[in-house]
């Protein structure tokens, strides 16, 4: 049993080892001038950058303001996202009237229509918020559709053979059936959410992480703004785990 | 105590009506083990279900003491085929699941499933998920499941179907024993004649479609059985017996399905 979980245990080292590794190599392929340094700048500048870019540009309001616009457009995915997908399912019209749209909407470039999200919510955090939502909406919806659909005939009739109200067959068999791969759906629409918030925040040069990027390609520092796009990965890393978490509390067995 | 009479289940497909199950009357008795076995396609599920109370459109009628029935009743516990234990719950929160549902407090009802887990001889893997069992121990957490419900009537389908010959037998072995502990009347569905002569009290043959009652089997062995019994010769008699009657209508199934298969080539090819 040890042996078996001896890999398991090393994971995270050989993966940050391989990170560090490819920097290295990186910082030599650079110094060397076969990469370009004014397209890529060496790692190690982008880890001096680092304290310039904490103190100088408040990169922890940033964060936090991204961060928040994340949870913000998290929480609004989970809550309608998931009802969307119950809803569908509940009601096959619906379902057959919608599904295609929605998956139509999935594949369209929401975040170019930020004109149209500045003339209803302003120039604020709304904007960006919500486009982050609308985008992500999608996967959210399918992904919830698509694990209730798919819940084993069988586990709904050991349901119904001991006589489940609808309410009881729904949170005791159909819901906790449909959780992994509801999950798989609010991974894609978080991951979809941070793009679309991050974008926004650039292109209309408000908000966080996405407008500092901004301000810094313009001034044409490069090794700080590859150092707040490593602050924009931190966030993706701390809602995954947040998200793993919260997957390992409701389903245990996985 | 369970009565089926004149049950007719038609299906409609798009070559039009088929008669799935023809007038099939049986009535099990109070702590009795029925089998009902027949060839692949004769209507054993469909049997199954609409005493289950899952399929409600159909002939005849289905009476628990009495009562006609028109959908699933609690004094019938259902174990299916295929594999239903639920992932997400603990082999304990599965069995107490039907006592959750009629709102037993937890301590009360995890020691009662703790019961029903022994009983199964599952004792142990109460914290285990059922990914972590074999598929003969996920199978026995069902029917632990089913039996802590304390139906009054016990309905399975082929419950060993998916399991290789020596866990089959092993728990044909275990469903008696706990049977004759609880005195529980079964109704086993099953196209296995080992099976059904091992832990029937009697057997309804049923023919290939649509399914008919062929013949009722009295199956006049000692109890309590064990999987042992397999080779005692009056236990081959009574296999040999229900097989000479099987044979035909099994024959007749593989026909048909070869007939049909051949039209559906012919079709294809233009031919």
């Amino acid at each position: 049993m040890s042996a078996a979980r001896r890999p398991d245990q090393y994971a995270p080292l050989v993966g940050l080892v391989a990170v560090v590794t490819a920097l290295l190599v990186l910082e030599l392929l650079i110094r060397a001038g076969i990469v370009n340094k004014f397209i890529v700048p060496p790692p190690s500048e982008i880890i001096t950058s680092f304290e310039r870019v904490i103190v100088e540009e408040d990169i922890v309001h940033r964060f936090l303001l991204t961060a928040t616009e994340c949870l913000t457009a998290g929480v609004m995915l989970t809550a309608f996202g998931i009802l969307g997908g119950v809803l569908l399912h509940r009601f096959s019209l619906l379902q057959r009237a919608c599904e295609t749209w929605i998956a139509a909407l999935a594949s369209a470039p929401v975040v170019l229509m930020y004109p149209l999200f500045l003339v209803i919510f302003g120039r604020n955090a709304w904007t960006i918020i919500m486009i982050g939502f609308v985008a992500a909406l999608p996967p959210v919806i399918l992904k919830t559709l698509e694990g209730l659909s798919g819940t084993r005939r069988v586990l709904i009739n050991v349901g119904k053979s001991f006589n489940l109200t609808p309410a009881q067959s729904f949170w005791k068999i159909l819901f906790p059936a449909a959780l992994p791969t509801i999950f798989v759906g609010l991974r894609l629409g978080l991951i979809f959410a941070l793009i679309n918030i991050v974008g926004v925040e650039f292109l209309i040069n408000f908000g966080g992480l996405g407008q500092l990027i901004n301000e810094l390609a313009e001034r044409y520092d490069l090794a700080g703004t590859y150092a707040a796009i490593c602050f924009v990965i931190l966030v993706s890393v701390l809602f995954f785990m947040a998200l793993e978490r919260i997957e390992r509390w409701l389903r245990p067995a996985h | 105590m369970l009565d089926v009479d004149g049950l007719h289940v038609e299906f409609q497909t798009p070559d039009g009506p088929v008669v799935a199950v023809e007038d099939v009357t049986l009535t099990v008795r109070k702590g009795e083990f029925l089998s009902i076995i027949g060839p692949s396609g004769c209507g054993k599920s469909t049997v199954f279900n609409v005493i289950g109370g899952l399929l409600t459109d159909h002939g005849g009628r289905v009476a628990i003491g009495g009562e006609t029935i028109a959908g699933p009743h609690p004094a019938i516990g259902m174990v299916f085929q295929e594999e239903s234990t639920f992932p997400w719950r603990t082999v304990i929160d599965n069995v107490a699941f039907p006592l959750e549902l009629v709102g037993m407090p937890k301590t009360q009802r995890l020691e009662r499933a703790r019961h029903f887990v022994d009983l199964v001889g599952l004792s142990g893997f109460e914290r285990r998920y059922p990914g972590e069992l074999s598929g003969g121990m996920r199978q026995r957490v069902s029917l632990a499941r089913t039996l802590a419900s304390e139906p009054k009537i016990l309905l399975m389908d082929e419950p060993f179907a998916a399991l290789d010959e020596q866990t089959r037998l092993l728990l044909g072995d275990k469903v008696l024993q706990i049977q004759q502990e609880l005195r529980q009347t079964t109704l086993l569905i099953t196209h296995n004649i080992t099976e059904a002569v091992q832990m029937s009290d009697r057997i309804l043959v049923m023919s290939y479609r649509p399914g008919r009652t062929k013949r009722i089997i009295d199956i006049d062995l000692p109890r309590p059985r064990t999987s042992a019994i397999v080779g005692s010769e009056a236990f081959g008699r009574y296999v040999a017996q229900i097989w000479a009657d099987l044979r035909e209508e099994a024959s007749r199934g593989m026909n048909d399905d070869e007939l049909r298969r051949g039209a559906a080539g012919a079709a294809r090819t233009g031919a």
